[in-house]
Order: structure tokens, then sequence, then C-alpha cells
């Protein structure tokens, strides 16, 4: 299952964060645990893997300009799907917002936390279908 | 001044120039929240909201907001009630009372009219609910999972799924509706019914065998997707809907396996998904990892087996990092179930070893080794020997052991054995580790046809190179031990060049060492008793002189372990009619029993790197492991030899106090000699009878020469009792001031009108150092205690200083102290062994016992 799905800009801030793991919910650690993982993908060079192990969870992560996006999940989750569902939410979100850029993300955590909430439910995936996701959004917002 | 919208707080926290602004901003603002709530202003409930999320997501506490949730909740606008669940689902956790408040609002909107609502309850229940919750909703969901709406169904599967983690027994409300969305025409439902039947499988084996029958359903689901046209509405660069095909493996493989007749029904397609998936793109690569992971779990044809190695055989050839990556991960579980198969992988897996990428390195590294065998183990080892020379250098020790168990284990012959080793010794000689060095010595010194071979390679290589630590002591040891041999076989040839060694030389390699640059308390223990070895191998008078020069200049040395071995070797000299029989040979040590050997049983090699087992109860390592593991020291006789290890290493009685380093007659009975004497067997009747009888059983279960070298002294004094320290001139020791507190203090020892406390405080300095106080009290009625000797001992990582008591003397009613100073770099529990001897009324009393009862705080 997926256990968190960060945000992380190059200079290590977190722009966004969703915990799938209640038992990360400490505040501090939380703080310091993202922290550290931007340090360890900012590390890491072009030429390395994008998945890694960080202390029990599997890492894997997915740079755009200067963003990080990083989803830590467990050894039972398929890599590849999980690098796939990063693509697929980044697609969506270009999408909603027409050339997504870090400023849009940071302005409208709600939104993301919304979009991001019909992709995953309780750390699985339930939709990953770009034109599925976004009608239901437009949708949501048109009938409200 | 707070700022009203949440556009402006993000500004006004990106203007902070350092983190205290950043936290001054937003303690501003969390107090504005706070009133604004306590105001009930509803018109700025929503962003005030909004706000708090985002102060949570920065780590700071937001828990205040709770309550404003349930009030959005309660909402009749859709984007109030959106934004009250989503506080619920990031600001509670399931242990609040809150979410009992939730429960209600929950069950209210699962029967709302709008879609979007249903979902967005069933969402958030999916997300945060508690067993109590579960129970509670459990029909509301159960009802929602046979919606005529796709969006519900979707949302109640993974819903459900919560539900029956929580409450395991509520599985069997789902199974039918779960049977029945296993043939929905929606993608999106069927992802989640399928995670939500992998669940239920997973938690209740009846429910397994019940979805068993399912397994040709699912095969159909599978081949429609793989032979479905162009689907634009499922398509994802051109493989259709793989998460589905993902997550349909993966129920296939939990229902596989184990079971023949399901295995078999799924052959087929696992076959066709193996070889029609697209392998250009992440998508493709995704499906067939999947599809590999489940041919190698259930009862797979042969070929299917093969089949599913040979694509990751492919992806090691991929250029994508993250593909190779996951190819050796994988390759890595499967190495066990079909080695053949992975084997003729092997020269691609040795090709990852030079790979840019530490990770890839590391996981090829692992299956390297898992991979040697009887008829590859030349080759391989050629090849890992070859990296050993380039790898990082956080790997070599990992290396120098996994090559040296492998030759040790695969060995074609003994020359090849004692080659690959000395050649490990060679390139990464700094990061062996002690075990195998000594597997070195016994395996020399268990082959005595190539001991000329083997002393003047080590020979040649000491001539070449003295900076790598174990190539100097297992060289210095052989030289030691066959030196003669060495200088019998005079001249030899090495890489075509026709060496003379000369009686002189050995002896200036010895010198060389000593004054090198690399040589350390370890190296000049081995070089001082090799050369005492050599006195009585080579013939030569001004060579032997010459040792005798080189002892005396170490009878002055400021470390108190090469001292004593200086003087005690040169007064070896007054004797004789002894020397030669003290000095002669080592037995050869016995093949190692199997308990002996690090862990071969199990499959993979990698697993002697992670649990280091030194063999048996026979060193000083093992003392500490024992009273660590509590298993093992829980059993009378393995305590008892502990003991005995304790009492050998304190000196088999009291012929060394910690105060004394006597040049006099004294010198033989000394502990050194003793495990010399003990190591030959063939004892002749010269040898002076007050050697301690324990020693002997000793040496029964210990049969390395190099550990019995140890035992006799070398590690002694660097190792976890350092009870001789007090008597060197330290500076260190002026730390200890007479004026400690008057705290509480604990008794260790009570027996015969003797009392011990015992008074620990951390060290004003560094408070990983502890300072106990040790009191001696003389509570008896009329006897003087004399000859008072106290020592003691601390665990693995900890290191013990002590210094002399203040009296040996105590009269009756008086006290006497002595300070040990322990520094506890891991600050973990404090346990000490100590001894006690002394004199009381003319009754000689001697005992070891155990001291764990400092609190926590105290270290």
């Amino acid at each position: 299952m997926v256990n968190f799905f960060l945000l992380i800009n190059k200079q290590g801030q977190t722009r966004f964060s969703r915990y799938y793991t209640k038992n990360l919910m400490k505040a501090e650690e939380r703080v310091s645990m993202e922290a550290e993982i931007a340090r360890k993908c900012l590390k890491r060079s072009d030429n390395q893997c994008s998945i890694f192990d960080y202390n029990q969870y599997k890492l894997a992560y997915r740079r755009y300009a200067s963003l990080f996006f990083i989803i830590g999940f467990d050894d039972k989750e398929n890599h590849f799907s999980i690098l796939e569902l990063v693509q697929a939410f980044v697609e969506i979100l270009n999408t909603y917002f027409e050339n997504v850029c870090e400023l849009d993300i940071m302005y409208n955590i709600e939104k993301i936390h919304i979009i991001l909430e019909e992709m995953i439910v309780n750390g699985c995936i339930v939709e990953t279908n770009k034109n599925h996701v976004l009608s239901l959004i437009m949708d949501m917002n048109n009938k409200t | 001044m707070p700022y009203y919208r949440l556009k402006d707080l993000i500004k006004a926290i990106r203007a902070c120039k350092t983190a205290a602004d950043e936290r001054a901003v937003i303690q501003k603002e969390s107090a504005a929240i706070r009133t604004s709530f306590k105001e009930e202003n509803n018109d700025s409930q929503h962003s005030n909201v909004a706000k708090l999320l985002y102060i949570h997501m920065l780590g700071y506490p937001a828990h205040f907001g709770q309550i404003e949730c349930l009030k959005l909740v309660a909402s009749n606008r859709f984007a109030d009630k959106r934004l009250g669940y989503l506080g619920i689902m990031l600001l509670l956790d399931e242990n609040q009372e809150v979410l009992t408040l939730v429960t209600n609002s929950l069950k209210n909107d699962m029967n709302h009219s709008n879609m979007y609502i249903v979902g967005l309850a069933l969402c958030t229940l999916g997300n945060i609910s508690s067993p109590e919750m579960a129970g509670d909703l459990c029909a509301e969901v159960e009802k929602n999972l046979g919606s005529s709406n796709t969006y519900i169904r979707k949302k109640a599967a993974l819903c459900a799924m919560r539900i029956i983690r929580k409450v395991p027994e509520l599985h069997e409300n789902f199974l039918s509706r779960a049977k029945a969305l296993l043939s929905d025409r929606n993608h999106g439902v069927l992802l989640t019914a399928t995670t939500l039947i992998i669940e239920m499988c997973l938690i209740n084996n009846e429910t397994l065998q019940t979805f068993r029958k399912a397994v040709p359903l699912l095969v159909r689901h599978l081949k429609s997707l793989v032979s479905a046209g162009f689907s634009p509405e499922h398509d994802v660069t051109g493989v259709s809907d793989p998460f589905l095909q993902v997550k349909i493996l993966k129920l296939l493989r939990i229902l596989g396996k184990g079971d023949a007749e399901a295995s078999e029904a799924m052959n087929d397609i696992l076959a066709q998904v193996a070889t029609n998936t697209e392998s250009s793109k992440n998508v493709g690569n995704s499906i067939l990892y999947e599809t590999v992971q489940t041919i190698m779990e259930i009862q797979s044809e042969s070929g299917l087996r093969t089949l599913a190695i040979n694509i990751l055989g492919k992806f090691l050839t991929n250029r994508d990092n993250n593909i190779r990556y996951v190819a050796l991960t994988t390759l890595n579980k499967t190495v066990s179930i079909d080695t053949n198969a992975v084997q003729r992988h092997r020269n691609i897996i040795l090709d990852c070893l030079r790979d840019g990428d530490i990770s890839i390195r590391r996981r090829a590294l692992e299956l390297s080794f898992a991979l040697i065998n009887e008829s590859n183990v030349r080759v391989l080892t050629r090849e890992l020997l070859a990296f050993l020379e380039i790898a990082d250098n956080e790997f070599k020790q990992a290396m120098t052991t996994k090559i040296c168990l492998a030759a040790d284990r695969f060995a074609p012959n003994k020359r090849w054995h004692i080659d690959t080793v000395l050649r490990v010794l060679k390139l990464a000689g700094n990061y062996v580790r002690e075990e195998i060095l000594s597997n070195f010595v016994r395996l020399i010194a268990q082959t005595p046809d190539l001991n000329a071979y083997t002393v003047q390679k080590l020979y040649s290589a000491l001539k070449a190179d003295i900076s790598q630590e174990s190539l100097t002591l297992s060289g210095v040891w052989v030289i030691g031990e066959y030196g003669d041999i060495l200088i019998k076989g005079g001249s030899f040839e090495e890489e075509e060049l026709v060496k003379e060694v000369t009686e002189q030389d050995v002896v200036d390699l010895m010198d060389s060492i000593l004054a090198g640059p690399y040589a350390n308390q370890i190296t000049r223990e081995y070089i001082l008793t090799a050369l005492m070895k050599l006195t009585s191998r080579l013939v030569s008078t001004s060579v032997i002189q010459h040792i005798q020069v080189i002892l005396e200049r170490h009878s002055t040395s400021i470390e108190v372990e090469i001292q004593q071995r200086a003087i005690e070797y040169s007064n070896l000299f007054k004797f004789e009619n002894i020397r030669p029989a003290v000095l002669e040979r080592m037995p050869v040590p016995e093949v190692k029993e199997e308990n002996n050997r690090p862990t071969y049983e199990s499959d993979s090699l990698l697993d002697d790197i992670d649990n280091p087992k030194n063999g048996g109860v026979d060193s000083l390592l093992d003392f500490s492991e024992d009273v660590t593991n509590p298993k093992v020291s829980v059993v009378p006789e393995t305590t008892q030899s502990t003991v005995d290890i304790l009492a050998d290493i304190f000196g088999g009685g009291s012929t060394t106090t910690n105060s004394t380093i006597t040049t006099t007659e004294n010198i033989i009975p000394n502990e050194d000699i003793i495990g010399i004497f003990n190591s030959i067997p063939s004892i002749n009747s010269n040898i002076p009878t007050n050697v301690p009888t324990n020693i002997p059983t000793q040496n029964i279960q210990q049969p390395n020469a190099l550990d019995n070298l140890r035992l006799t002294g070398i590690d002694s004094s660097r190792g976890l009792l350092e009870f001789n320290v007090a008597s060197v001139p330290s500076s260190n020791l002026d730390v200890f001031s007479l004026t400690q507190p008057e705290p509480e203090k604990y008794v260790a020892y009570n027996k015969n009108g003797f009392k011990i406390t015992l008074d620990p405080s951390k060290d004003s300095s560094n408070p990983r150092i502890i300072n106990i106080s040790v009191t001696f009290h003389n509570i008896s009625v009329g006897a003087t205690v004399q000859n008072l000797l106290f020592q003691a001992a601390v665990l693995k990582g900890q290191k013990l200083q002590m210094q002399s008591p203040s009296s040996t003397t105590i009269a009756p009613g008086a006290t006497a102290q002595q300070m040990i100073r322990v520094s506890n770099p891991q600050q973990i529990n404090i346990r000490l062994r100590l001894r006690i001897s002394y004199t009381s009324s003319g009754t000689k009393v001697d005992e070891v016992f155990d001291f764990n009862s400092f609190p926590q705080e105290c270290w």
C-alpha cells in the first residue's frame, strides 16, 4: 500500500503532504522525516535509480521541474505502477491547472487533496484514468 | 493582525527569513483562528480550516480545529462539507473521541442523494475508520457496495477493505457483494473490488478457497485486457489499463499459491501476458514484473519459470536504472527457487557490479554471492576479487568476509584457497574481520605441505606492502610460527624474480614494521610474540641478540601490554632449559566443528554478514554476547563457562594485582605464558606446576590457534576488561574528584560482614561517561579485611577504567573507596560483572557476581 505522498521542492520545502499511516502523524517526526527524504532525493543524481529503500519504506520519486513527487510505499506494491501513478497524477494536475507550477500547488492545496482523494483512498489506488478523474472533479465543482 | 485569507497567510510565511519568524507568524495566526472559532464566526470558518490544513502540513499543531471540521461537515454547502471531511481525515486520528461524533454525520451522508456526498463519506470512513466505526457503519457500506452508481460502488469497496482490516470478523458481510463485483463491467470498480478481495483472501483461508472458483473469471478479465484492441478510455501509453492488470495478477498469485488446480488454470494466460506485453515502456514493465512474481510464487510449469527469469534477465540489459534495480531485487528473491535459471544471466549480473549507481552495485553484489557454487567458484571469485580492488569502501568488509566464506565452502583445493584469502588480504587487508583472519591462520596450520609456500608468499607480500593490517598480522604470525621453514626454503621465485631470504632479513622486516607508520598496538603485540618465537627457530646468535635488543627497547613501552610482554620475554632468556619448549610450534588446530562455522546452512551467504556469529563460547566477545542475550545467560552451563573465562582473564589467582607489573621471579606463571603452555598438550616436566587447571577445558572448546593467542592476553588490554589501566599514569584520571554529591547508593554485595555499595553519577563533562564510586564497608566485628582486590567487567561497546582502591586493608567499621569510570557511548544499560577477593580472619574469599540494578536515569 501507499504510505505517504509528498511534494517537495528543490529547496527541500514540503509543498504538499498526505499520509495514509496514522502512526506517522506526529508533527515533529513528520517534519524531520520529510527533511531527510528531501535531502536523500536531492542528493541523487539523474543516473541513479529513482526507487530506493528508506527505513521500512520503499521510496519512488519523479522530478518535474523544481518539484519532487515522492511516494512512500511498502514492498508489496508494484514499483513501476507507483511511478506510473505519479505520472498520471502530474498529468491530471497539469490539465486541471493548465501547465501546473509550484505556486499553483502551494496556493491550492485543498484542490490537490481533493484530486488525490479521487485517486488514492486509504493507501490503495482507486482510479488512475486521467479523464475519469478530471471529469469527476469538474462535475463536482459545477454541481456546487 | 490576522491574515484573513489563506493566500495572504502563505505569502506572509514565504516572506519569513528565518524559522523563528515563521513560527511567530504561525503562532499569531493560530491565535487569531482560535479567537475566531470562539466567536463562532461562520463566515470565516471555511478559510480558517483551510489555513489550519496548511499550518498542519508545515508541522505545527492544528488539532484545535477538529470541532470546526465537524461543524463544516454538518453544513449544507458541498464545498464546506468537503473541506470538513478533508480536515477530519488530516487532523484526526482514530483514537480520538471526536470520531464518535463523526459517525453520525457519516451515516447520514452515506444515505444522501448526492453521489459525491456519499463518495465523500465513504472516502472519509475508508481513511479513518476505527474498529467501533467499522461495526457501526458496516451495514451502510454493504448497502453502498450494491449501489447502481459505479462511483459509489468503487469507493465502497475500498471502504469495506478498511473495515475488514480493522475488524476481520466483518468480512463475511461483504462476501456475496464482493463476488458480484468481480463481474462488474467498470474497470474502476473491478480494480477496487480486486483490492478488497485480496485483503479478504489474506485474512481468511475459507474465503481464499471460495475465490479460487473465480480464477477462470479473472483469467477471462485478464485475457480481454491483453487482447483488447486500443480503447481510448483505458489506454495508458498503448497498454490497456495496466493498473487493473497488475491487480488481477496479484490476486491470481494469492489464489494460485499452493494450489495445483488454480495454478494450472492460470498457466496459459500468464505465458500469454509474459510474451505479449510490450517491454519498451514503464507500464509494460509493471505488468511483466507482476507476472514474474506471480509465476515464481504459484505452482507453475518449469518452462514458465524459465520464461520469468529470462524476463528479469532482459530487464538487466535495459538502460533504465529503475528496471535494472527492480530486476536485481527480484532476482535476489527468486535465486533460491531456481538458481540454475539465474546462473545463465551471471555475466550481466557481474556487469552490473560496474554500474554507475551504488544501489545497483549493492544489489548485484548480493546476487553474485548468492550465485557462487562449486562449479563456478573460480570464475566468480576472480571477478569479485577484481571488483574488490575498486569497490566502495563501505562494501569491503562484507566482501572480504563473503569471499573468504565462499572460498572456505567451495575451494577446489587448498592452494587455491590460500591464494584467494591472501589476495583478499592484499587488496583489502584493512577491512577484514577477525574471524576471517583466524580461519586463515587455522587453514595454514592445517596445511603443513603448503607451509613453505604460504610463508614465502606472506613474506614477500609484507616486503611489498605493510599498510594492510590483516595482511601484516597474519604475515607476522605465520613468519613467527614457521620462520625456520622460511629460512630453510632459501631463495624462492616470486613473479619471476628470485628472492633471497636470510635470518637477518626476517628480523629487519619485523623491525621495519614496528618502526613503520601503520604499526598499532595489536601489530606490536603480534610482532613481539613472533620475534620471541623466532628466537627458537633461528640459529644466528647475532640475530637473536638483535631480537633481544628489540625486546629491551619495548620494556619501557607506555603500552602496558607491550611492556609486560617485552619484560616477560626478556626474562624468559634466563630460563634456557624451558624456553624452547615454551616457544614450541602451536599444535595443529582440530578441524573446526560445524557449529564453530559461521552459519553456512542459510541459503544465502548474505546472512553471515548481518549476523556475525563468533563460534562457541570461546572468546571475550562471546562473554559480552552472553550477557546481552538473556536466553543464553540463563543457561547455567554457559554462565559457568563465562565465569571461567573471566577467571582466566583475571589471571588465574591473585598473581596479577592491578598495581604490579613485576619483573621478579613471578614471571613464569603469568597469564601470557600460561596460555602458551596450555596450548602445548605435550608439556614436559620442566613446566612449573602452578598452572590453573581450568584453562585446558577452555582449549578443548577452542581449537583456534590465533584465538588462543588472543586469550593469552593480546586482547585483554584493549577489550572489555581494562583493569590494568589504573597503573598507567593517565591525565584523565584527574577527572575523578573526591567531592561526590550524596546520592542514593546501590548495594552490590553484602556478605560475611563485608558490604559493597555503588554510587553512579554522570560525568559533568560528558553524560556518556558514568563515574561509579565503589565503597567497601567492613561492617564485621573485629575482623580486618586484607588483600582487597576488586575487579569489574562491562558489556561490549562500553569501556571501563579503574583507579586503585584507596586502601587494600580495611579495619572493622572503616570503609575504602575505589573509582570506576564507564564510558557508555550507546547509553545502554550498565551491567557489571564484578569480582571481589579479600582475606578476612584468615579466610580467603573470592566471589564473582553480576550487578545490573542501576535505574535508567543513571545511563
